[in-house]
């Protein structure tokens, strides 16, 4: 835009705008446009939630303005925090998530630093091998993963299915492939040099990984935490198969076990208990949105 | 310190041979320099003197001591890579001290080495800051720095001036030269750029194809190459190549170039050539600084000829001049005021007291 401005302030200077800036202010023009759609597009079902979550039952079911809030009332949110059912919901949410995080960390990325740099015989296969596992969708796998788990139970006498610590071993198969398969391409992207020059101050392949590979790639690894973070916080399928009772369950499905009563749709308490869900992964986002970012962008272009 | 020693090193990847069999001492204190064109082994050659690569055959010494199975890091070497590879996140005392903060060193050790290395190439008042803020010269000198504390027996430099530009690159190369002569230890230096070989080493190590083709002093490689391809690498501009024919006239040895120009030789080289086959394939070597113009006074062994010139380069202490003679392209260097211009008639004159006769087919100086 400044160069068009500069262009037009110079009037003795016959300006002819070339077919580039025609079609530079054009790709803006068409970009304004379909970002504005989307991002409203994106905005309005949280912005719905944030609105019915302010109503009250009665008002939720008049024939008012959906898009308005006549009578706000925080009693949604004093119901729901006030409840020990919501925050033991909250509660296995946040730990199956934080555990799976770490798992899923100390086992993808010493992988990736293998994959990526210990050429070993098959390394480039199973790194492609990593990636395919991860292109099975959860929607085939669950019928499967219960038999196994079924069959543990049955042959070891510990019964794991129902219990919410299950999940520490099931996300692991969605977030690691994944994570090991970005941590790859960012470890690949570090110049070969670095772990030479590492070797030869005297540094193992470990302290090479932690001291140098860990560092450096750091956006690679918040890209990957947050990938891990979201993917568990957010697991809907996988919990609702595996866990029953209510004290077991994680937020996602707690809430529409527990809030959806036979045909009463309890819709004031839905919004926000999806609305408090939905919090803690959109703070980590904001605490790590410029590395996360950054972590984004190298991985395009080298990854 | 300590003297390394290549006994017949083989590096072979699946079906290539990178480097085939070198045998090479490198003294005590020795400054190295290895030099060739790309791909002829010479950065394999130093990367399995680092360990960073296995050696297929043969066996390198570091000190006396067989190093095949050693890690690179009971090696005992530093190197400097090309790309510099300093560690991004760390300051640059951080870079220069990570080796020895793995190794557990006292901490006022560490940073009296620091200390000493910084001073030494002038970077202490960057000592603080990160690789991403530091200039290419300042980095490869944080690189040299991280090389230096850590007192190794062997420095190994792979192309470590590449990356800076030209101006930059001979102020480095005399940086390189002074820390060598302040810290005396056994260094390998790989490069492509035979200036670079020239000046810096204490020998030349010329590769081709995986294979040395001469080891020598730079002047020795520049006055009595053993091979064409070492004749035509080393020396800027390079040697000129003619084919010729030794011949006999009136009982005198001469050399014919073509039907026109026929140069008596002086004795020295006619007595060297005397069992030459007059039947062979030979080429005249010409350096250009031995092609010049024709003085007045004619001394012996200088040839006068005509010639016309192509192209002239004046580079203001001189002038570069090119002809052709028998299809070949022939470099020359003249005086700024010899009148030299493209295009233009020039006499000039050969110093065939500094004559090279090479053997067409198999490369070698005779």
């Amino acid at each position: 835009m400044s160069t068009l401005a500069i262009d037009k302030a110079g009037p003795r200077r016959k300006v002819k705008l070339g077919s580039m800036s025609n079609d530079r202010l054009w790709a803006l023009r068409w970009s304004y446009f379909f970002l504005t759609l989307f991002a409203v597009i994106a905005l309005l079902p949280p912005i719905y939630m944030l609105i019915t979550s302010l109503k009250s039952s009665a008002e939720i079911s008049a024939a008012t303005n959906p898009w308005w809030v006549f009578h706000p009332t925080l009693s949604n949110y004093i119901e729901l925090l006030s409840s020990n059912q919501f925050l033991r919901f909250f509660w296995n949410s946040a730990i199956v998530s934080v555990v799976v995080v770490a798992v899923t960390m100390l086992i993808s990325v010493p992988a990736a630093f293998a994959l990526a740099r210990m050429k070993f015989w098959g390394s480039a296969t199973l790194a492609t091998g990593v990636f395919l596992t991860y292109l099975i969708p959860d929607s085939l796998l669950f019928i499967p993963l219960f038999k196994m788990f079924a069959l543990v139970g049955d042959l070891t006498g510990v019964q794991l299915i129902g219990r919410w610590y299950v999940l520490l071993f099931i996300y692991p198969t969605l977030t690691v492939p994944f994570c090991t398969w970005i941590m790859i391409g960012y470890f690949a992207s570090i110049p070969k040099e670095l772990d030479e020059a590492a070797i030869i101050d005297g540094a193992s392949w470990f302290q090479t990984l932690t001291r140098i590979f860990i560092p450096v790639a750091l956006p690679g690894l918040i890209a990957a935490t947050i990938f891990a973070f979201t993917v568990s916080w957010a697991q809907f399928l996988y919990p609702l198969v595996f866990t029953t009772s209510n004290d077991q369950l994680v937020l996602p499905v707690g809430i529409i076990t527990t809030l959806i009563k036979g045909d009463v749709f309890n819709w004031g308490q839905i919004m926000t208990g999806a609305l408090l869900g939905a919090a803690p992964p959109l703070i980590i986002y904001a605490f790590l949105m410029d590395y996360y970012i950054a972590g984004l962008t190298a991985g395009a272009t080298k990854g | 310190m300590a003297e390394v020693n290549l006994r017949k090193v083989v590096k072979r990847y699946d079906d290539v041979e990178a480097v085939r069999g070198i045998d090479l001492d490198i003294a005590d204190k020795e400054f190295i320099v290895l030099v060739g064109p790309s791909g002829c082994g010479k950065s394999t050659t130093l990367r399995m003197i680092a360990g960073l690569e296995d050696i297929t055959d043969g066996d390198i010494m570091i000190g006396g001591d067989v190093v095949n199975d050693v890690p690179p890091k009971d090696r005992d070497i530093a190197m400097v890579f090309q790309n510099y590879a300093l560690y991004p996140h760390m300051t640059v005392a951080e870079n220069m001290s990570f080796g020895l903060r793995l190794k557990r060193y006292p901490k006022a050790e560490i940073k009296a080495r620091i200390d000493e290395a910084a001073r030494m190439l002038d970077i202490v008042d960057l000592i603080d800051r990160k690789p991403k803020q530091l200039s290419g010269g300042q980095r490869q000198r944080v690189a040299m720095g991280r090389a230096i504390v850590r007192n190794p027996k062997v420095f190994l430099f792979d192309e470590p001036l590449s990356n800076l530009d030209a101006k930059l690159r001979v102020q480095m190369r005399i940086e390189i030269k002074k820390v060598h002569q302040k810290v005396r230890t056994t260094t390998v230096y790989v490069t492509h750029d035979q200036v670079e070989a020239m000046t810096l080493a204490d020998r030349v190590v010329v590769m081709n194809k995986g294979r040395i083709e001469q080891i020598g002093t730079p002047n020795d490689l520049y006055h009595n190459p053993a091979t064409r391809f070492v004749a035509g690498f080393i020396g800027s501009p390079a040697m000129n190549f003619l084919p010729c024919a030794l011949e006999e006239v009136a009982g005198r040895l001469h050399v014919r170039i073509t039907d026109r120009i026929v140069f008596p030789l002086p004795p020295a080289k006619a007595a060297r050539y005397q069992n030459t086959s007059r039947n062979e394939k030979l080429l005249l070597g010409l350096r250009p600084e031995h092609v010049t113009e024709a003085n007045a006074h004619g001394e012996a062994g200088v040839e006068p000829f005509d010639a016309v010139l192509d192209v002239t380069e004046p580079m203001g202490m001189e002038t570069l001049i090119y002809f052709t003679l028998e299809g070949a392209q022939v470099c020359g260097r003249v005086s700024p005021n010899a009148g030299a211009r493209d295009g233009g008639p020039l006499r000039l004159a050969v110093d065939l007291n500094n004559m090279h006769l090479l053997n067409e087919v198999t490369g070698a100086v005779i």
